[in-house]
């Protein structure tokens, strides 16, 4: 089957029921979305798909329709994206395992809704687990994203 | 102070040597015969060196052997060594090093000794000097007990201005100009004229001078990196995916694997059908390993779901199999039988409270099993190739893991390597080496080839060695206002005979853990003792972000709250009159300050204080709750705490930050509780903290008037589920005296 991630066309070979998680970590070598839980309950390996944050632990390849997008396509360190930019301001990471999850959230949700408000951040980013607990500056770095991309 | 004679008396000088085309600069231990890391064909007698800092044509680099679980270890270890060595800030690489006993902790197990931490008094600190030479003894190189600061805040800085006193003098002998002369900045020796003379070029020609006899740090005053704002380095790479855990490992011809172990922990595999899992796509091998099963394929998806098809027959829980029975143990366990110890036994509190008659307090409270579940679940990568072994992972004890590693594979420890990788948490979990002897396991089984051993989520969850459940019976007076009497009876299994069981040891004396943060709270109630009991050890526990304390402070503080609020005593005022410690009381002050303490709340609105010293570091957390209709909300918390410096003020926040939500998330929702054995509790929608939604603003203030420096990654969470459970009983009136609150609160 093939696969575009970041941009990049890829053959695979697998069972479409494999994770694209997996596909995506062992099959391409591309580690930035990481395994937490497998259910789709802590979100550390959200990816976009078609521009929608989807859990890629959870979303079988072969049912894959879109373009991939993940962390590292979304900004390299030459070219952060304004998410990772705030992130890296505020220095939101701890462990930072979950934070490419957190970060590719809140980059789908500023790209529908570029002037949330708290409660807005609160819904779409409270499905996303983090256990150090940098739950106060992700809220600060998601407004500050938001207002670096224009939304205020 | 800052003098090489005042580390001299701790036993350890500041060393160098040469290596090719460069300088290493490091620590002697004297008369301390351990081989050295880095320097195989060193020969300095019975002395040894352990490097902190290299120089050579490559670049400077800094050796971070405290491991990074994503507290920041590394940036601050190298922050330390760079602030006197003046080089950028990031203008050098780090290394983890390899595990080396030269590493020894000196700071860990100082605290393990039965005087509080407010006692300097002579023998206290011999005591605690005491456990200096026992870590070194023992070459224990480990990470935790908040000891990454206090441990290296002066030995890194001394190893930084040594290696650049020498920079210096090889600057000057090269130019024919005096070191006074000279001066240094970003990694350069500057010339009167303005010249540049990088580092890389003076490496070589440093070695061959004497190391001073003496250097002095720089005075606070003077420091560009160290109490200000920092960079972590890696904070760009964890923000852009680029970071590699050791999860992310790729190594040519690497396969991928996974286990199924008993989940009664310790447990044997009677049998296994392993039909369908040999079958499965992708599968390379399925073998036996201790306790259960590992399963090799090309991909780890494809292993865990061969590893799903195994059909096993577990045998019995080595301990207690239902979480009624556990509870049983711990409550039989107040008895003469298994009292363990009374560090705290002031006035007659017998006394006290029988003639208190009826109008004595007392109560029962219960802390449960947690798990601690950090995001990356257990990992290793390991290669076996002609009897000598490579490991990638994390690890808080990369010795321990060396000898874990080597007995399971039947070779010598030497012939270990450990490539140390960055954690995505750990909270305590990898002082543990269970997951690194099943990847020796597997991988001595398909040698030559790199074999990658992830678990599964629930293999992480219901193999968790857990911080210890514990109960407390608690009774108290209170006379004219004030508290009286207080007696604080603790029954818990004790962590360090645990976990120092499952590497052949067993410690002497009571274990300090099952009362660490209740015995030793600078407080002068006049009937004031504190008993801990050591119940027998069912499921195996260990170390969980603050140990003891993060019990201790819960049963401590909430009793505390009851005896002043029958007493009609304000929490805060009633604190601060009974604390005997100037930085306790000074926290207190500060945390009331912050707080707004005794300013009207809206109705349905409640503030809960609590205080927890607690790795030499007194913090006070005020918690405010709402009593909406939809449940409980947290809305605000304030710290106050004392460290004496904080060295880098944004990673402080967010370490207490994180220690207030791992405080408050898991005293909200989170128990491992057991049946048949095995935890119930297999994956996050059963065991989790707080979600963002729930997150609380943290105010948080810093004090710097101690003279000794600490650490923060642990101490802000002890009084966090004390001062929200105070919270909720100021807003609604009930006393909740179980953890997870959520068995009777209804949190939004």
């Amino acid at each position: 089957m093939r696969l575009t991630v970041n941009g990049q066309p890829h053959d695979l070979d697998v069972e479409p029921e494999m994770p694209l998680l997996w596909a995506l970590r062992d099959e391409l070598g591309i580690t930035g979305p990481k395994y937490g839980c497998g259910l789709g309950v802590c979100g550390a390996c959200t990816v976009h798909v078609g521009g929608k944050a989807v859990r890629s632990c959870s979303a079988p390849v072969g049912s894959i329709k879109g373009p991939v997008t993940t962390i590292e396509g979304l900004g390299t360190p030459e070219a952060l994206h304004a998410v990772q930019r705030a992130w890296i301001d505020l220095q939101v990471a701890q462990c930072g395992y979950c934070q490419a999850g957190q970060i590719m959230t809140a980059a789908a949700l500023l790209a529908v809704n570029k002037q949330p408000t708290d409660a807005d951040v609160d819904q779409a980013m409270s499905a996303n687990l983090c256990r150090c607990g940098t739950y106060p500056r992700i809220r600060e770095a998601v407004h500050r994203a938001a207002a670096a991309l224009g939304g205020r | 102070m800052g003098r090489i004679r005042t580390i001299a008396r701790r036993t350890f000088l500041v060393g160098t040597a040469a290596v090719a085309g460069g300088l290493v600069v490091g620590w002697i231990a004297y008369k301390w015969p351990v081989a050295n890391p880095l320097l195989d064909d060193l020969d300095e007698g019975d002395a040894t060196l352990n490097p902190y800092v290299r120089i050579d044509r490559d670049g400077v680099t800094i050796i971070t052997p405290r491991a990074d679980l994503g507290q920041g270890a590394y940036s601050m270890q190298a922050a330390l060594v760079a602030e006197e060595l003046d080089v950028a800030w990031g203008g050098f690489s780090i290394e983890p090093g390899p595990p080396s006993a030269a590493y020894y902790n000196s700071t860990v197990l100082a605290e393990g000794f039965p005087f509080p931490a407010t006692n300097d008094g002579f023998i206290a600190s011999r005591a605690r000097g005491l456990g200096g030479v026992i870590s070194k003894l023992v070459g224990i190189q480990i990470t935790g007990g908040s000891s990454t600061v206090p441990d290296g805040y002066e030995k890194l800085r001394m190893a930084g201005a040594v290696a650049r006193q020498m920079l210096l003098g090889a600057a000057a002998k090269q130019t024919g100009l005096d070191v006074s002369a000279l001066r240094t900045e970003a990694g350069a020796v500057i010339t009167p004229d303005g010249t540049r003379i990088d580092y890389t070029t003076l490496g070589a020609a440093a070695a061959e001078i004497s190391a001073p006899s003496t250097v002095t740090l720089k005075d606070p005053k003077e420091w560009r990196l160290l109490g200000k704002p920092m960079q972590r380095l890696d904070t760009v790479a964890k923000s852009t995916g680029t970071a590699t855990y050791g999860i992310d490992i790729r190594l040519p011809g690497m396969v991928y694997a996974t286990v199924r172990t008993n989940p009664r922990i310790g447990g044997e595999m009677l049998s296994v059908d392993d039909t369908a899992a040999k079958a499965a796509k992708g599968v390379i091998m399925v073998l036996p390993i201790t306790g259960g099963v590992g399963v090799i394929a090309d991909n780890t998806w494809r292993a865990f779901r061969a590893a799903a098809l195994l059909k096993p027959q577990w045998g019995p829980a080595p301990y207690a199999a239902t979480q009624k029975e556990i509870w049983d143990t711990v409550a039989a366990s107040f008895t003469d039988d298994f009292k363990d110890s009374r560090f705290k036994n002031d006035g007659d509190v017998d006394d006290a409270i029988s003639a208190a008659g009826a109008q004595a307090i007392s109560a029962e409270y219960r802390v449960p099993f947690l798990a601690h579940a950090p995001l990356e679940p257990m990992n290793a990568v390991v290669k076996f190739t002609e009897g000598k072994l490579e490991i990638w992972t994390g690890t808080q004890v990369p010795r321990f893991l060396q000898q874990a590693a080597a007995k399971a594979a039947g070779i010598k420890a030497d012939d270990v390597t450990l490539h140390a990788q960055i954690s995505g948490g750990s909270f305590g979990r990898r002082l543990e080496n269970d997951y690194v002897v099943q990847a020796v396991e597997v991988a001595v089984a398909h040698p030559g080839v790199p074999v990658k051993m992830t678990w599964t989520r629930e293999e992480d969850m219901t193999h968790d060695f857990p911080r210890p459940l514990a109960m407390s019976r608690a009774r108290g007076a209170v006379q004219d206002g004030q508290v009286h009497a207080f007696s604080l009876d603790i029954a818990s299994p004790s962590v360090l005979a645990s976990q120092t069981s499952r590497i052949g040891a067993s410690p002497p004396g009571p274990a300090i853990t099952i009362v660490a943060g209740a015995w030793d709270q600078p407080f002068a109630i006049p009937h004031y003792r504190v008993t801990g009991y050591r119940a027998p050890e069912t499921v195996p526990v260990s170390s969980w972000r603050s140990v003891g304390a993060s019990a201790n402070g819960f049963l401590h503080e909430c009793f505390l709250d009851e005896l002043m609020q029958a007493a009609g005593a304000d929490p805060l005022r009633e604190r601060i009159r009974l604390c005997t410690h100037d930085a306790s009381r000074r926290v207190l002050e500060a945390v009331g300050e912050l707080s707004g303490w005794g300013t009207p709340l809206a109705a349905g609105r409640g503030r809960g204080l609590a205080f927890t010293l607690s790795f030499g570091v007194p913090v006070a957390e005020v918690v405010e709750v709402t009593n909406t209709p939809a449940g409980i909300t947290i809305d605000k918390v304030f710290v106050a705490c004392e460290v004496g410096r904080v060295l880098d003020p944004v990673n402080f926040e967010s370490q207490v930050q994180g220690g207030v939500i791992w405080g408050l998330g898991h005293a909200m929702n989170a128990e491992i509780t057991y049946a048949d054995g095995m935890a119930e509790q297999t994956n996050f929608h059963q065991f989790y903290g707080m979600n963002l939604g729930q997150a609380p603003v943290i105010v948080v203030k810093a004090l710097e008037t101690a003279t000794e420096v600490r650490g923060i990654g642990e101490p802000p969470v002890p009084p966090a589920a004390a001062a929200l459970a105070n919270a909720i009983f100021a807003a609604t009136g009930q006393r909740v005296r179980e953890l997870p609150l959520r068995k009777q609160v209804r949190f939004v």
